[in-house]
This record gives structure tokens, sequence and C-alpha cells, in this order.
């Protein structure tokens, strides 16, 4: 079976955003970007399964600006088999990966499609669940666990309070947990071998997909500063405060 | 992100790959891993352990012989790496360029039977006996000597900082074939060697560490009577030292890229804590007291670090890179060496507590300045073969 892995370029964990100065965004100029780490578990999942000899091939999937080539090359070196790149340079939401996905899963016929569930720079946890509803395929979204038995597949899943367990039939959509694994690092052959496994590259106007934007982001501003806390001497001062000051009872 | 990162991402899209998968690799080596072993004076064998599993040792040893056959470029890269992220390549670093000399020198036979097992990391080629306590930069007057008897050599000596001994499988010696007084030319009468240390042990060779600054798993190592079959000789018998000289390069190469990933480590410590640390009621970094020495380390690394990759760049490409890779050996050690400075007194007391691991990157980092080869000879070096002014010794 197939499973394709949806992976985005977005900018490093360890970089400390900033926005633009004129609140349209962040700084992208000379900040470096990486894998979306929910992604690189998706990946490291992918490859489980595929050592475990429940998969046969790894496509991953990125939609975004040529370096995204980057990303899926990544990937690639993990233990993935071959890439798809759709390359646009434009601003692009999760509606319109879902649908661009969509039409790749029409052509690849996957049995399963791993993303992460969310990508750390929008946070917008949307793609998954709009990609199952499209394709009206099952999901378990927030996996922790992940197995496959016989033609079924059982996903763990972290919800408030605790573990839910599914039994989905494929094809499914799973989405990425923090806890599901932890990513390995690409060997050197890989990383040689990688560099000879194709990439094939599209446009989403191969697809036919319309994707300008639905929802337009009309300002970016950093957080408040958070503000020195004060001692306070008595509890009833403390309810004074909460009440007089901050308005919270 | 750092300056200092953004300036050694760039290149080509392989070499970053392997600097994000180095960096990968030894987030799982933390500075407390690195504190305890420093604290025990042991060996990193699961570093060592994780490096090797995944290729990265074995970069340079063609993909005939099961490596990746990389170049330079890219073997400095994971030793700059390794640095930067504030681990230590010096447990390891020999097994990717010792093999070198077997590679450019030895027989067809010979690269077939060590290659293979060296770049699985099956057979450990990384101890490197040249130095000894009498002639110490005096290479050509070592004393080690390699008796020809019948098919053995019999090795009777001592040799002195050999790094790894004890972590080690094969050794490749420097031993004198002929005396002194009777080769035709001062450069000729040594041999190189590959000594079975495993099967030696005990069988006329005698190992015992040495203890030092830092953790370094250095040795003292005596042969009594050590018997190396002959077809252990690398090349021609007498003409050693010339395949060691070749080898050399690489190594200075090498190194000045882990000090290279040194000094960005420094800097980005110390920029860090500088920026973080309030002192009368502001950052520290606020005062140009504290800025401009780190400021001036940045600019003296940068500018060490065109040396460098300028000397890697001539060796992959087969030029001569003699000046150069000494030349990058020495300014990348000082560089390094000067941000270790600065970092230790921007950090003021708290650069002294083992916690925050610049006390041992300064000791580590020291080293460079004095081997593989001090700064004095390289300079000595420099005027007489660069400049042509008189040999000084
Ligand atoms: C931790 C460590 C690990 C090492 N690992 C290895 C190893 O694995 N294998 C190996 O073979 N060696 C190894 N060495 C040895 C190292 O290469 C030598 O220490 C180094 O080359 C200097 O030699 P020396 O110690 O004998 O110093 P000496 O030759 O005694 O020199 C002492 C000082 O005098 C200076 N000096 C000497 N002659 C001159 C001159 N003509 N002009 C000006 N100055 C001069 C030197 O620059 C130096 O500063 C290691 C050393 C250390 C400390």
């Amino acid at each position: 079976m197939k499973v394709l892995v949806a992976v985005k370029r977005v900018v490093d964990y360890n970089v400390k955003v900033r926005v633009k100065s004129d609140n349209t965004g962040i700084e992208l100029t000379n900040v470096k970007m990486s894998m979306n780490p929910f992604d690189e578990i998706a990946v490291e999942e992918a490859i489980r399964l595929k050592e475990a000899n429940k998969v046969s091939e790894i496509i991953i999937v990125s939609i975004g600006p040529k370096q995204s080539q980057e990303t899926i090359r990544t990937a690639l070196a993990m233990g993935a088999d071959r890439g798809i790149l759709i390359e646009t340079e434009s601003e692009i939401q999760p509606l319109s990966v879902a649908k661009l996905l969509k039409e790749v899963c029409d052509q690849e016929k996957p049995e399963l499609v791993i993303l992460g569930k969310q990508a750390i720079d929008d946070d917008a946890n949307q793609t998954g669940q709009m990609l199952s509803a499209l394709l009206n395929w099952s999901q378990g979204t927030f996996a922790s666990k992940l197995e496959i038995e016989e033609d079924k597949l059982l996903v763990t899943r972290e919800i408030d309070g605790g573990l839910e367990t599914l039994k989905l039939t494929m094809p499914s959509i799973i989405t990425t947990d923090l806890r599901l694994n932890e990513p390995r690092y690409a060997s050197l052959p890989n990383i040689m071998k990688a560099k000879k496994k194709p990439i094939e590259e599209k446009k989403p106007e191969d697809f036919g997909i319309d994707i300008s934007p639905r929802l337009t982001t009309l300002k970016v501003i950093e957080p408040p500063k958070r503000e020195a806390g004060v001692m306070l001497e008595s509890i009833p001062q403390l309810v004074d405060k909460l009440k007089n000051e901050a308005k919270v009872i | 992100m750092s300056t200092a990162e953004s300036y050694t991402q760039q290149g080509p899209d392989d070499i970053d790959q392997i600097r994000e998968s180095v960096k990968s690799l030894c987030n799982d080596f933390p500075g407390d891993y690195w504190r305890e072993k420093d604290k025990d004076n042991s060996y990193p064998t699961e570093f060592v352990e994780a490096l090797t599993k995944s290729g990265f040792i074995s970069c340079l040893i063609p993909e005939e012989y099961g490596g990746s056959g990389l170049k330079i470029t890219h073997a400095g890269a994971i030793l700059e790496q390794i640095h930067r992220c504030g681990c230590n390549g010096a447990a390891v670093h020999a097994q990717m360029y010792i093999m070198g000399t077997v590679l450019r020198h030895g027989s067809e036979e010979q690269k077939k039977r060590w290659l293979p097992k060296i770049a699985s990391g099956d057979l450990r080629l990384q101890a490197f006996g040249v130095t000894e306590p009498t002639s110490g930069t005096d290479t050509l007057s070592l004393r080690t000597t390699a008796e020809k008897k019948g098919d053995k050599y019999i090795i009777n000596g001592q040799k002195v900082w050999t790094s790894r001994a004890e972590y080690s499988d094969l050794m490749l010696l420097l031993a004198r074939t002929t005396p002194k007084e009777k080769v035709q030319k001062k450069t000729d009468g040594l041999s190189v060697l590959v000594v079975d240390m495993q099967k030696a042990k005990n069988n006329g060779l005698t190992i015992r560490p040495l203890r030092t600054m830092m953790n370094h798993s250095s040795c003292e190592v005596f042969f009594d009577d050590m018997e190396v079959p002959v077809e252990n000789l690398i090349g021609d018998e007498g003409k050693g030292f010339r395949y060691i000289l070749s080898g050399m390069n690489a190594e200075r190469i090498l190194i000045a890229h882990e000090c290279i990933g040194d000094g960005d480590w420094f800097i980005e410590k110390a920029v860090n804590y500088a920026n973080e640390r309030h002192v009368f009621g502001r950052p520290i970094g606020q005062n140009q007291g504290i800025q401009f020495p780190i400021s001036k380390a940045y600019a003296a690394l940068r500018a060490a670090n065109m040396m460098v990759v300028e000397s890697a760049r001539k060796f992959d490409a087969g030029e001569n890179c003699g000046p150069e890779a000494n030349m990058a050996k020495m300014l990348a050690s000082e560089a390094a060496w000067q941000a270790a400075e600065m970092c230790v007194q921007t950090h003021g007391g708290f650069g002294f507590a083992a916690e925050y691991d610049i006390e041992r990157k300064f000791r580590e980092t020291r080293l460079y300045q004095v081997a593989p080869v001090s700064t004095n000879l390289i300079l000595s070096y420099l005027s007489e073969h660069v400049l042509g002014l008189p040999r000084s010794y």
C-alpha cells in the first residue's frame, strides 16, 4: 500500500519570529526555514510502517515556494521514496492545500495520508480534517499511536482528559501529535541516496485548482509584553486587585 | 537565529542537509553528556557509535570501499557542526582521515583488507603514532625502530600523545627502518606500518593513558619487540615520512573546521548571555566593553573561516594547499581561542561554572594551537617555504 505524507516548509522552531514593521506578516528574509516538526513525525511514522513491511511506497508532497524542494529532500533523506512539489509563491490557505492534496490523492490513490496536526507557522489545524471531508475518507486526528491490523487502522488519539482509540476503515487521513514518535535524523548514505530520488514538479494550475485566499489577514501584531509581577501583602489585597485592576472577578 | 548561523548555513544544499542531520544527532548529546564524560575522563562511546552508525565518519572513504566518497569540504562541515553544537569530534575525527594514508599509498590488497571494515566501523584506525618524547616536533629524529627479520618487522621504541590508542584496533605507525646516518636524503629511512593493536597488546605493546587538561584519551605507547607482518608496510620502505606529510594537510584542514565550530559556539553563547544578563538595570551587552570583544572575535573567526574554506577548496581541487592548510589551522585555532577567552570574560563568574560548559570548551579548544602542529612550526614553514626566509632550525 502507498502512503502519502504532506510536509510544509516553515520558520525553524528555534527562530524567534519578528513581526514585519508594516504589520502585514512575519519577517521571513534571512530566516532559517525547516520542515514543520509535526510533519517530521508524519514522515517518521510512514517510514516505520514501511520498515514493518506494512507500506510499499512513501510519497512526499509539499505545496509552497521553490525551496520547499529542500524540505522534500529532507524527507527523502529520512527514507521516503519520491516527492511531488506543487510550486506556488502565493499565500496558500488550508482549504486550497486540502483541495490540491485531494487531486494528488485522486491520481496516486494512496490508502493512507499522514499529515502534521498543524503547522507551527499559522497553527491552523485544519488541512487534515478538510482533506478527509473532501475525499470522504475516515480520519484519525492528533494520533499518538498508529497500528495497522489487516485492513483496519487502530489510532490512539490525544483528547481532552485522556486517550481514545479508534478503529478506522481505510483509506484514511491521519494527523500526528507530538508523542507519536521521535523522528530520526538522516544518515549520510541516505542523504546521498536522496539526491537521486525523483521530485516531480507541478503547479496548482496543473490541477485546475483556484488557490486564491478565502480569508484576508488584516493585521499581524506582536503579543503584548508581559509586565513584571508584584508581591502582595494579603489575600484581601489580592481580591481587591483582581476585582478593580484586572477586572476578572 | 544568530548571524553566525546564517553565515555558516550557506553552501550547496547537500552540505546544508548534512549540517542539519549532524545537528539533530548532536541534539542527543547535550552539555551534561559531555560534562559527565569530562568529569569521569571517559570516552564518549555512545556519541562515537551514533556518528559511526549514521555514516558520517566514513564520508571520505570512496564508495567502492563502503564509504560515501565525499570531499574534505563535507568532512569539514560535519566536524564544524559537531563543534558548533557544543560536542567534540576529537574522540573520532582521526577515523575520518588516518585512513587517507592507506588510501593514497597502500596496495589494492591492503585497501580491500582494511577500508571496508574501517568504513563500517568494525575496524577502528584512529591511532596515529608519530610524536615521541625525545624528538617532539623534530619528526625526522624519531627513535622508534622497525627492524626487518624474515617476514616481520620487529618494533622497539616509544610514542607519546598517541590519542585514542585505547580505542583503536589499528595504529598507523611511523618508525625508522634505516638508521639516520645511513640514509642518502635526510627525509628517507622512515616507514609507515599498520599495527594490529588488538593482536599486539600484551605482545610487545603497552598502552598507558595520560591524564591531561581535558578529556582526550591520549596515551603513551611502548613497543618492546612488537612484531608487525611485512604485508602491513604501506608503500615503499624508507619513504614513510612523505606518506605521513601527505596526510597532514587533510588533518590540518579538518581541525581548522573544528576550531571554526568552537568559535561559533563561543560567540553564540556570549551573544545570548550578553543580551540576557542584566547588571545595573540593563543588559551587559549594551556596554561596548562587552560588545566589542564579541564583535572582534566574530570578525576574526569569519576571516579565519575564509582561509579554511579556501584550503578545503584547494584540497578538493587537487591543488597544492600546504600554505592554506597551515594558515587555516593557525588562524582558526587562534580565532577559536580569542572567542573562548572573550566568552569566559563575558560570562564573568559563570564562565567558570562547569554547568555552563564554557570552561570545558575553553580547555578543549586550547589544544589546537599546539596539536597536531604548533603555531611556531607553522610560522617556520611559512617563513621558509612560502616566503623564502632562511631555515631557522
Ligand atoms: C592532547 C594531545 C593529543 C595529541 N595527539 C597526537 C597523536 O594522536 N599522535 C601524534 O603523533 N602526536 C599527537 N600529539 C602530539 C603533538 O602533535 C605535539 O605535541 C606537537 O606537535 C608539539 O610537539 P611537542 O609536544 O614535542 O613539543 P616540542 O617539539 O617539544 O615543542 C615545544 C615548544 O617549542 C616550540 N618549538 C620547537 N621547535 C621550535 C623551533 N624550531 N622554532 C620555534 N619554536 C619551536 C614548539 O612550537 C612548542 O611550542 C598530541 C598532543 C597533545 C597535547
